[in-house]
């Protein structure tokens, strides 16, 4: 069986850990060729080629792929599908916008967030805020899906794959960028990252999240945030770890001021330590975490940070 | 303009989700069920659009069972004008496949002639984030997903996205699929009022096949199970506590 698989590049740069995730999940299906796409992406795709087990690398480098554009992206996937039984990406938010826009040129239905393999066309995957895991079976002659990167390893490295370019697609005129807003940060990456510190609303401000994020650099973690949190204001978007955020499951997961809900589990339930601190002990995050601490996130917060 | 904004019925997601014993699925007999949470954020943006002059019309379509009609209701009440009801399942347990929506979608957008369709980003009961990115394939229109602002300019709407890196902002030609995250607005209660006059505004009931729509799964439940569950761990009594745990597990 063969697979393509979308390399997940932004302005030019491989995320090594989101592709080799992918790499790793999709190997159980077949070769895999990976896709690098982008206004610059050979760099990306030399870097993919390094990846372990991946039979191949195709290129398509062209300005109308800046941006990581949905329209012109589907398209050209979908123009190369013929070759494949399996169309693969990460479970990001760029693959999230492009993929199911693949299926649905091809007619098959898509395949979100698959978090286990089970054959070519059996696939587990999360539903309900991973309340429930589904198992289904696709009778689509080609398969189209994105994986959870929390729940597979990444494929090794020491690959060394033949690099080839593939020309350009039509330009579908549909949309253009304008700007991003990219805040810098030093910290790891959230959904690579072997430590997390989040914060909830129980830290009531933008200015006080200092204290979250105090404790992350003594521990070299990523910083994340319930939805109230960002809701309010006190953290960005991008910080955001749930359902409808981000999916993390690192060694060390921190939640400061967070009540627990069933959405916010969603995305940090596969920790592998969780420690909660919260003043009210009824708080359901209790119930899922290894390390519970009843107090106030004020005196605890800053003691903690210290004693580390 | 006209605005078309899909919504779909789902468990509300205040109830705690119960899968059953035989494996089957979820368990909704009995349960409530309200309109998906993004879908409301879609209606508010909708009838703001037509607030500002934006829009003449909004129009609401849901796609399952008969009981979608509530979800319809509610969005009347809301302030949509109309509403389209097609019935394509009899048991709420039966999903229809965010491919099979897209297709109705599709065909009601060639009827219905909108300038824009405002979804939901993504349904909590399938969590599949998948039908408006697929209506727009199948209509060979722009999309705007996951939008936390979307300001209407002529013929392009100007979409801020929330993304992983933080948020982008595209421009996208008109008629367009946009896809509502959370923080877009915040959706209104419908007054009682409003729910008294809601039941007067016209509500069509259509089948997918007047659409020409085969709504058979291409995905076939094997089984649905709990997750597994974690297990609650230990209450620790202070700082140093936590700090000599952590250490014993070696994660610091
Ligand atoms: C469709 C949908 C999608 C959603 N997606 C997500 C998602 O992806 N991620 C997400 O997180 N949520 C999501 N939510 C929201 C979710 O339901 C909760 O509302 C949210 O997670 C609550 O955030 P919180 O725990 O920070 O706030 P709260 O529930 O208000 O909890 C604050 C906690 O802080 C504690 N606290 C307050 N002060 C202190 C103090 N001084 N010291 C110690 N503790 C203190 C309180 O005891 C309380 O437990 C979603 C909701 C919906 C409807
Ligand atoms: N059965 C349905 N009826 C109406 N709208 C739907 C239906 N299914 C999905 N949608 C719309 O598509 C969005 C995304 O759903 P999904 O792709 O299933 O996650 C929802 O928020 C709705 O706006």
């Amino acid at each position: 069986m063969a697979v393509l698989l979308l390399a997940e590049i932004t302005d030019g740069q491989l995320n090594m850990d989101a592709t080799a995730k992918a790499v790793g999940a999709a190997q159980t299906l077949g070769d895999v060729t990976v896709l690098a796409v982008g206004a610059k992406a050979a760099d990306a795709a030399a870097e993919a080629a390094t990846i372990g087990g991946v039979t191949k690398v195709l290129v398509a480098e062209d300005a109308l792929y800046g941006h990581r554009l949905a329209e012109p992206a589907a398209a050209l996937i979908a123009s190369m599908a013929g070759e494949y039984d399996h169309i693969v990406a990460p479970a990001t938010t760029d693959a999230k916008n492009i993929m199911p826009r693949v299926a649905a040129l091809l007619d098959v239905m898509i395949l979100s967030d698959v978090s286990g393999i089970v054959d070519a066309d059996t696939f587990e995957r999360p539903i309900y805020a991973g309340n429930a895991i589904q198992t289904v079976k696709s009778s689509d002659a080609k398969k189209v899906l994105t994986v959870r990167t929390s729940t597979f390893d990444a494929a090794g490295t020491g690959g060394s794959a033949p690099v080839e370019s593939v020309s350009a697609g039509e330009d579908p005129g549909l949309s253009s960028w304008v700007e991003d807003h990219v805040a810098a940060s030093d910290r790891p990456e959230l959904t690579s990252a072997g430590r997390v510190v989040s914060g909830g609303r129980g830290i009531g401000s933008k200015e006080d999240f200092a204290i979250i994020e105090a404790l992350a650099d003594k521990l070299g973690a990523a910083v994340g945030a319930s939805r109230a949190a960002v809701d309010s204001g006190y953290a960005p978007n991008d910080w955001q770890v749930g359902q409808t955020g981000k999916v993390v499951a690192p060694e060390l997961y921190v939640a400061v001021g967070i009540s627990g809900a069933i959405q916010h589990l969603a995305g940090m339930k596969d920790s592998k330590i969780i420690v909660a601190i919260n003043k009210d002990e009824e708080a359901p995050i209790f119930q899922v975490a290894d390390y519970g601490l009843v107090g106030d996130l004020f005196t605890l917060v800053p003691e903690l940070t210290e004693k580390l | 303009m006209k605005v078309l904004v899909p919504v779909k019925r789902v468990i509300d997601y205040n109830v705690k989700v119960r899968v059953k014993a035989d494996g089957s699925g979820v368990d909704l007999a009995n349960v409530k069920m309200s309109m998906n949470p993004f879908d409301e954020i879609a209606v508010e943006e909708a009838i703001r659009l037509k607030e500002k002059g934006a829009a003449e019309e909004v129009v609401a379509v849901s796609i399952g069972v008969k009981q979608a009609q509530e979800t319809l209701r509610t969005a009347l009440a809301m302030g949509a004008d109309r509403a389209i009801l097609v019935v394509a399942a009899d048991d709420v347990h039966q999903d229809i496949e965010p491919l099979a929506v897209a297709k109705i979608l599709a065909a009601i957008v060639k009827e219905e002639q909108p300038g824009l369709v405002l979804c939901g980003k993504q349904a909590i009961d399938n969590d599949m984030n998948a039908t408006g990115q697929m209506l727009a394939a199948l209509l060979g229109w722009s999309q705007g997903t996951f939008a936390s602002k979307v300001e209407i300019d002529g013929d392009h709407a100007s979409v801020t996205r929330e993304v992983d890196g933080g948020l982008q902002t595209i421009k996208v030609k008109m008629p367009a699929i946009v896809s509502v995250d959370l923080r877009l607005n915040e959706p209104r209660y419908a007054s009682l009022p409003n729910i008294m006059k809601a039941k007067k505004k016209p509500l069509d009931e259509k089948t997918p096949a007047d659409y020409g729509v085969d709504v058979s799964p291409r995905l076939s439940v094997v089984k649905t199970t709990e997750p597994e569950a974690r297990k609650a761990g230990e209450m620790v009594g202070s700082v140093d506590e936590l700090v000599a745990k952590l250490k014993e597990r070696g994660v610091v």
